[in-house]
Parts: C-alpha cells; structure tokens; sequence
C-alpha cells in the first residue's frame, strides 16, 4: 500500500513562494485568484498489511521528520 | 580548550570555524563526520554553515537526525556550550534543542551581506566579551534566516532573556528596514533556556581576521575561551 502525505503550512503563517505563485498567475492573466498556499506532496511506498498500522506510523513519520509542526500541517491518505 | 566541528555532507564553513577557533584558542578543533557516534569528551561544539544534506525537504531537517546530532543532544544536555551558526542554527531548531524554524527569506532571495547587530545578552558563554547593546557587525548569507516562532514562545524568549542578536541598524535601531529577511522581532540568534545552546544566522567565523572583513565576530571565541579555558 502506498501513503499520499500532504504538508501544507499552517493558516496564519505567511508563505512569500505562494504568494510570489499567485503573483506570476495574475501576470499570465488568470484573473480570479485570491490566494496561492504552497506545499508538499511525499508518496511513500509502504510494505504495511494493515491500513491502521499504517495510518499510525506514517503519523509518527510526519512528526518526527516529514513536517515540521511549528509551522505545517499534514494529511495522510493511505491507499492500496 | 577541547572544541569539536561537525562536518555534514554539505556543510561548508566547518573550515572557516575551525580557523577562527585554532587562532582563538591556540589549537585545532576535533572534524567531527556526521556518521560519528564515539565522541569524545569535549568543551564546544560547533554546528558549522553549509547546506547539508543539500536542505533536502527542509533546511537542517535531515542533518537533525544524524547519528552526531544524537550525541550533539546529549552533550548538551549535560551542559556542554553549542554553537550553531547558518545551517547549524536550522538543524538546532529541527532537532528541537531550539524553539522555532526557519523559514524562506520574506523577499524569497538569498541574501549575503554585511548587517548590524545588538547584542541583547551579554552574559552567556558566547557574548561575554561583548557589552549588553553593543552593535556589531558580521555578515550574513542565507536563503532560510526568516525566524519564526509563535507569539507566546516569542514573548518566552523575550522575557528570559534567550534573544541573544538583534538585526539593527549601525546606531542599534531596530525596525523592518534593518531585518534583512522577515525575522520575527528581528531575531538573528537566540539561545536556550540555559543559555549554553546558542543558534544565529549570520557568520562570526567570517569576521574574525582583520584582513578578512572585520573582527566583531572573533569577540565570540574569545569569549568562549576566557570562559571554558
């Protein structure tokens, strides 16, 4: 199974690259665009059996290396 | 004086620190690689400058989880002074031994140059040859210096006295116009709740010969010297 991990900044932290993305887009005249956040996206290939015991150690992989929770979120989906 | 530099893949100021601290202290330090685990016993520790691990996912992240970080922490732990300078301050705050992360410059470029500081605290092992609100000057050149931390850790720091270098201006003001990348409250180096873990962005390992762009950051080595010696 594999997990699709999202690590986005956390609302309220400024993030000058999304900004500086939504800039560029209003300059190619993709008009409509209130805001651009920046992220993350890791796929890890996993050998776990169990989509629970997987859930639970890609959680302890995003705390303890893939996010830094001072300023990220994240989101796991686990899939087959 | 037992001092000891850690060498990462990518680091690349661990020679300029091992200068500065061979004329400070009259001996070369101990190079210590990052997959070092027998360490031995030792007076400092300095995290150099460099890109290690080429700030794969996030700057000082990967580094943080060394095998020398581990003995890093729990040298640390038992008192021994830490320097982490540039890279060296990321990977301290990613290995939790310092609150708060660095994040991207405000303006998004890398930014080398010479900048003011005050020195807020005077009296840990790294400023006491300096004077509280003393300014000085040493460079800077990074792309991840922007300090962040939440208002309450903020406040912490400010009321324990762990904001060691300000950004400011040459007459010591400090306001957003003196902050060279979004630091929050100006933040150049902080320290830990004891004061023997210091991370700063900007270099004192580059302003420490006369012929090299100033001596403001000699001061530092000196100081650790008349201290641990």
């Amino acid at each position: 199974m594999k997990a699709k991990v999202h690590v986005t900044l956390k609302p309220g932290v400024l993030d000058p690259q999304g900004k500086a993305v939504a800039h560029a887009l209003d300059a190619l005249g993709f008009s409509g665009v209130h805001g651009v956040r920046q992220g993350k996206f890791i796929e890890i290939d996993l050998g776990d059996q169990d989509p629970g015991g997987a859930q639970a150690r890609v959680d302890a992989m995003c705390r303890q290396l893939l996010a830094n929770t001072v300023i990220e979120d994240y989101a796991i989906d686990i899939v087959d | 004086m037992h001092a000891a530099v850690i060498v990462f893949p990518g680091s690349n100021c661990d020679r300029d620190v091992a200068v500065a601290l061979t004329q400070a202290t009259g001996r070369a330090p101990l190079m210590l690689w990052h997959r070092e685990t027998e360490v031995p016993p030792l007076d400092l520790i300095v995290v150099p400058g460099g890109f290690s691990y080429g700030d794969y996912l996030r700057a000082g992240a990967l580094a943080a989880h060394s095998p020398v970080v581990r003995e890093v922490k729990a040298r640390a732990a038992k008192g021994v002074p830490v320097l982490g300078i540039c890279n060296g301050f990321q990977v301290l705050c990613e290995a939790g031994m310092l609150p708060g992360v660095l994040m991207r410059n405000a303006g998004l470029r890398f930014v080398c140059k010479d900048v003011w500081l005050r020195v807020e605290n005077a009296a840990t092992p790294f400023t006491r040859g300096y004077r509280s609100g003393q300014v000085v000057r040493m460079p800077i050149a990074h792309n991840d210096g922007n300090y962040y931390a939440d208002a309450t850790t903020l406040d912490k720091l400010e009321g324990e006295g762990r904001i060691v270098f300000r950004y400011c201006h040459a007459d010591g003001r400090v306001d957003d116009a003196a902050n060279p990348n979004g630091a929050q409250r100006g933040i150049a180096g902080i320290a830990d709740g004891r004061g023997s873990v210091l991370g700063m962005m900007p270099h004192p390992e580059r302003a420490a010969d006369a012929s090299l762009g100033g001596t403001d950051g000699r001061t530092m080595f000196q100081s650790l010297l008349t201290v641990l010696a």
